[in-house]
């Protein structure tokens, strides 16, 4: 076993289990908490694939700006800081169908990519840092960042007007 | 490191997202879950940008992070005026147009 596997599934496990913690958790702040477990590990996932400019990127804006924003809409709303039941009553039929989908989807997974390996050798290494990176937002891709900084600033009037007390 | 262990990792997180967007009731949690399934995403994205070493996929993961952002800005907006109008963030509590 490769220390690339042994990472993986360290981070995997953890992961899972925050995973698990956002959608059962019985207190907000812990599933908000949770969800900051998962954006870590999914960050350290990127770097364990060689994408260190997308992992660094997900550091800063997941759990720089979008984790603070969740804990500051729990605070807006005065949820109970306390534990308490957030759950409607369609959890069994949610649970049906939640693992239904994943057999599904893990049996057409294991079907179509079952001895596919990713080889993290130092010409993907070569390929996948951000000078790359960069040279592809700004030569292939620079018609939808621009398109996307529009809409970033569409959402941010949009946010205002809509949550503006008048 | 095989491709499908991500993949799987990946319909995990997916499936616990959509279990949390059926089941939760409170709007916030359900904007958690939703991040949950754009993070699966992501991890797809980026795991078939080294399987194919194209870096198509990773900067497709970074619009994805970059939409995330801008639809969790607009969701807790629309969640807070929720509250504010119903005293409640509770989804089920929007039913005006329940006949």
């Amino acid at each position: 076993m490769t220390s690339q596997n042994v990472a993986f599934w360290i981070l995997a496990i953890a992961m899972g289990g925050g995973a698990i913690g956002v959608v059962a958790s019985r207190n907000i702040v812990h599933a908000a908490l949770f969800l900051v477990v998962v954006l870590i590990g999914a960050a350290a996932q990127y770097i364990v694939l060689l994408a260190e400019f997308v992992g660094i990127t997900q550091f800063f804006i997941y759990i720089g700006a979008i984790a603070v924003l969740f804990l500051f809409g729990i605070m807006l709303t005065r949820a109970p800081m306390r534990a308490g039941d957030f759950d409607n009553d369609q959890r069994w039929p949610a649970l049906v169908v939640a693992v239904f989908l994943l057999g599904v989807l893990v049996a057409l997974l294991v079907d179509a990519f079952g001895h596919d390996e990713i080889k993290l050798t130092d010409s993907l290494l070569e390929t996948s840092r951000t000078g790359p990176v960069a040279d592809s937002i700004f030569r292939n891709f620079v018609v939808p960042f621009e398109v996307v900084s529009m809409l970033l600033l569409a959402a941010l009037v949009g946010a205002v007007v809509i949550a503006r007390r008048d | 490191v095989a491709l499908n262990q991500y993949l799987i990792l990946s319909a995990f997180l997916f499936c616990c997202g959509v279990y949390g967007v059926l089941a939760r009731r409170n709007g916030v949690l359900v904007l958690l879950s939703v991040e949950l399934m754009l993070n699966a995403v992501n991890i797809n994205l980026v795991a078939f940008s080294a399987f194919t070493k194209q870096i198509s996929g990773q900067v497709f993961a970074l619009f994805v992070i970059t939409i995330a952002a801008a639809e969790v800005g607009v969701g807790l907006a629309i969640v807070l005026l929720i509250y504010r109008n119903l005293r409640s963030p509770d989804l089920d509590r929007v039913d005006q147009l329940k006949g």
